[in-house]
């Protein structure tokens, strides 16, 4: 077997093509030449040097334009790779690199695209920061690139900033450019560079803002922007907040009133002038998800001309499946309150904040689920198209999410319970505890207490609806 | 006038947040050198950063103002909408943009905008940025101006002579469409706007060809569109309709769809739910279709199938719906059938017939090309195949063999 010769390897396309020339010149096939040398083996087993230099056989273009850049691989296959094809090239097969699948060109390829993704994304992570020096100003940049493609870059950078000072230090090498020509440094570390610059604020507000969480795809982000190089990139920073904030940026973008002078519902329920064909309407409602999983929407029911409208959260499994509001335990339970407040059937209104039934199923059973805020914005505009036809005296909230459909997040039941303040859509508005309260209760003594508290209230609401003095009203 | 002042943050948080629908973000097909100035742009755009979208920031994507007198259902800029408004001065921006493109943040600027007082004069501001930029500052970098619909054609003309890109918005697929949602705008007036910048463009190219002092170019990386998807009932038939014509007619370099999605303070004239992603996917890749590989709408889309199947890309579907086109020799099969072999890209069709000049083609030489077997197999023959892959064509669940992997645990809906 013939003798193994060791050839220096060194990075950089004239370093590799000198020695490729010579080995090439003493007739060494590619399995006999070894590319990196165990220290201090070169003077034995060197290239044995022509006595003039010889010169380079003719090549296709294209191999030369492969391996100017597969010169600049970190792997240390990239010498024996090109020899192995330019030996070929060489030695009868000249159309070589036309055979796509030969295990040679296919290397040939994934290295030469391997480098050319790095120098491509080099061009797109470098950041400058800019730094003032005693002769003006001077930009700097830091980046670890996958290779050391930086030689490659010189030209690029040098067009594109072409009016300013700067330098791309790396590990490998560093590039500078003074205003007229660039030149290539040695490798610097990281500590030479500046650690910020007044901009990257400003850079990072863009961020933000223009990422659209309604779609998050991090998988799409992270494979052309890998994790190892975000440590030199400012914005990315940025991201871990964006993602955490992101599916509750989406629901607040839902739960936000459409348009600043009402719900834009208005515009479609206005041509229904009464609480009949209203209904009707709402029957078919699909404005948000609940539809798809409830039997069907339930309308308010009691007199179209009643002083007093009670607004409760939503529809519960008895009430969905009979379709008409406050049936159950819950119903039961506000019946009672009334008779003792007062309170005749033909001057009070049901209706819910949510009128379909958010349930969570489980086994047969249909457990309650509080319905979340889009779907109480979603549904908002049917409780204000009622309101709208009954105007009622006094419109009473029936827990929290009502007061939230009606009065704003900023109410707090226990808090504000009881007295009254003026809305939108009635001269007063009451907000008290919901009769389901009691039934939920802890013990019998809270049971009384909430049952107490749901009486007295409805008692002012009766007395607001038939002319209490004004003098009792507060507004806010 | 100091570009970290709060209020240019603040411009700059309303003015791209507001600009983050538009789905467009390229900066290629544009050469300008290096000249004394900062800027050059190369034939292939860079995407700069990536944000947890996936999405690619490759300019500084900016409205000039949000205030509109619009009133467009799908927008949020629509002067029905409770959103905080802002508007840079023409000086800001370019400020911004300079400052940007120094730290190599970006590729360069596209600038869209709501429709302040009229379109000609929000048009100007517009321009008189692009203007400031190329003519001032000697800015080399990209420009895109997004012409305002119904803007006079003079002016959309003028936009081209300082942007690589101008670009004019169909927004939605079909006439009936816009009027529902997009009262203001007209189809007519849109394509008004594409026509006389195409011809601005056409000029530009054939007198700089001819002349010997060189009138300057006019939109050297030509003009693009974007259409919102599943905003409106049109069936995917109607959107490659829509964007085929745009592409003959006024020689488009891009149709961009922009799946729907949910924006702050929707109206009710929307849907409430986002647009699948998947349909815009797939609408990619049948316009690719339509633009690289041969197929003709009736094709992708033909008016028994109006919808794209969202499950197997539109190759695949064409393919198995035509079976008798197939299987295909690969050693002698022409080139536009090649094409239409469902896991053959333009690319491995290249090598193939550059291979097949050298050797016959192997189903090893395929899987050095990396070409995905599995999806090619049942719709090619080659020399060296025994396996008689026509008998995978006949078979009747050739569909569900050849869906991909990850989509097999998808049944039904997850609730409902």
């Amino acid at each position: 077997m013939a003798e193994i010769v060791f050839a220096p390897l060194q990075m950089g396309f004239s370093a590799w093509r000198d020695v490729a020339r010579d080995c090439l010149a003493a007739g060494l096939e590619p399995s006999r030449v070894e590319w990196g040398a165990p220290q201090g083996l070169f003077s034995a087993f060197g290239v044995p040097k022509p006595e003039a230099p010889a010169p380079m056989p003719t090549v296709p273009r294209r191999f030369m334009q492969v391996a100017r850049r597969v010169a600049h691989h970190r792997d240390d296959r990239r010498a024996s790779t090109l020899y192995r094809v330019l030996w070929r090239l060489t030695h009868g097969e000249p159309r070589l690199l036309e055979s796509a699948a030969d295990p040679d060109v296919v290397e040939l390829r994934t290295l030469d695209a391997q480098v050319r993704r790095s120098a491509h994304k080099t061009k797109a992570f470098v950041r400058f920061r800019k730094v003032e020096a005693e002769d003006g100003e001077h930009f700097v940049a830091w980046i670890q690139p996958d290779h050391p493609v930086l030689p490659l870059l010189g030209e690029f950078f040098a067009e594109r900033f072409s009016d300013m000072r700067w330098s791309i230090l790396s590990p490998d090498a560093s590039l500078h450019y003074d205003g007229k020509s660039w030149s290539l440094g040695p490798g610097r570390p990281r500590s030479a560079a500046p650690t910020h610059d007044e901009l990257e604020a400003l850079w990072k507000t863009y961020y933000r803002a223009i990422f659209n969480p309604a779609r998050v795809m991090v998988k799409a982000m992270t494979s052309e922007m890998p994790k190892r190089h975000w440590h030199t990139l400012p914005e990315t920073s940025e991201i871990p907040g964006l993602l955490a904030d992101s599916a509750r940026r989406v629901d607040a973008m839902l739960a936000m009133p459409s348009a600043p002078e009402g719900p834009t519902a208005h515009a479609l329920v206005s041509e229904l002038d009464d609480l009949a064909s209203l209904h009707e309407a709402l029957s078919s409602c699909r404005g948000c998800e609940l539809h798809e999983a409830a039997t069907a929407p339930v309308p308010g029911r009691g007199s179209p001309h009643a002083p007093i409208v009670l607004v409760g959260e939503q529809p519960g499994d008895l009430e969905d499946r009979a379709g008409r509001p406050f049936v159950g335990p819950a119903g039961r339970e506000l019946a009672q309150a009334l008779e003792a407040a007062g309170l005749s059937h033909d001057e009070v209104y049901l209706t819910n904040a949510v009128k379909h039934f958010s349930y969570a199923p489980s086994g047969k059973r249909r457990l309650h689920s509080k319905p979340r805020a889009t779907h109480i914005r979603a549904c908002r505009p049917w409780l204000l198209a009622e309101l709208e036809r009954i105007r009622p005296r006094v419109v009473v909230c029936l827990g929290a999410t009502a007061a939230r459909a009606l009065l704003g997040v900023e109410v707090r039941v226990m808090r504000d319970r009881g007295t009254p303040r003026a809305c939108a859509w009635a001269p007063h508005a009451l907000v008290t505890v919901h009769p389901a309260a009691a039934l939920r209760a802890k013990d019998a003594g809270r049971a009384a207490e909430l049952r107490a508290a749901l009486r007295s209230d409805l008692a002012r609401a009766r007395a607001l609806a038939r002319g209490a003095p004004e003098k009792e009203v507060e507004s806010s | 006038m100091s570009v970290a002042a709060p209020d240019i943050r603040r411009k700059l948080r309303v003015l791209a947040d507001a600009a983050k629908f538009d789905a467009s973000c390229a900066s290629s097909g544009s050469k300008r050198s290096g000249g004394k100035g900062l800027g050059s742009t190369q034939g292939m755009g860079i995407c700069h950063s990536y944000t947890p979208d996936g999405r690619c920031i490759s300019l500084l994507k900016v409205l000039l103002t949000n205030v509109c007198v619009y009133d467009c259902a799908y927008c949020i800029n629509r002067r029905s909408s409770d959103v905080e408004r802002a508007t840079f001065e023409p000086e800001e921006l370019v400020r911004l943009t300079m400052d940007f493109y120094r730290r190599n943040y970006i590729e360069g600027l596209f600038l869209s905008s709501g429709i302040r007082k009229s379109a000609d004069d929000t048009l100007l501001r517009m321009i008189e940025v692009a203007r400031l930029l190329r003519e001032r500052e000697s800015f080399g970098g990209y420009i895109h101006l997004k012409a305002v619909a119904g803007a006079s054609e003079a002016l959309a003309q003028r936009a081209g002579l300082y942007a690589d890109r101008v670009s004019v918005n169909i927004e939605l697929p079909k006439d009936t469409d816009l009027q529902r949602l997009a009262p203001e705008k007209r189809s007519s007036q849109i394509e008004g706007s594409m026509s006389a910048i195409r011809s601005a463009i056409d000029e530009s190219r054939s007198s700089r060809r001819r002349a010997r002092a060189k009138p300057p170019r006019v939109a050297p990386a030509g003009q693009s569109t974007q259409m919102i998807i599943g905003a409106t009932p049109a069936q995917d038939r109607d959107v490659l309709h829509t964007a085929s014509r745009l592409y003959a007619h006024h020689r488009l370099r891009r149709v961009y769809y922009s799946a729907f999605s949910p924006i702050p303070h929707a109206s009710l004239a929307l849907p409430t739910k986002p647009a699948p992603l998947v349909r815009e996917h797939r609408l990619y890749q049948a316009d690719w279709l339509l633009r690289f590989y041969g197929f003709d709408v009736d094709e992708v889309t033909p008016s028994s199938a109006p919808a794209l199947d969202l499950d197997i890309d539109p190759k695949l579907a064409w393919a198995l719906a035509h079976r008798e086109r197939f299987p295909v020799h690969l050693d002698t099969a022409p080139r536009e059938m090649l094409l239409r072999v469902p896991g053959l890209g333009v690319r491995s069709v290249q090598r193939i017939l550059s291979m097949r000049r050298q050797h016959k083609v192997t189903l090893e030489s395929l899987r050095a090309l990396r070409v995905p077997l599995r999806k090619v197999s049942p719709f090619i023959v080659t020399s060296d195949a025994h396996h008689g892959a026509s008998q995978l064509l006949d078979r009747q669940d050739l569909r569900r063999r050849l869906l991909p992997a990850t989509q097999l645990p998808l049944f039904g809906q997850t609730h409902g």
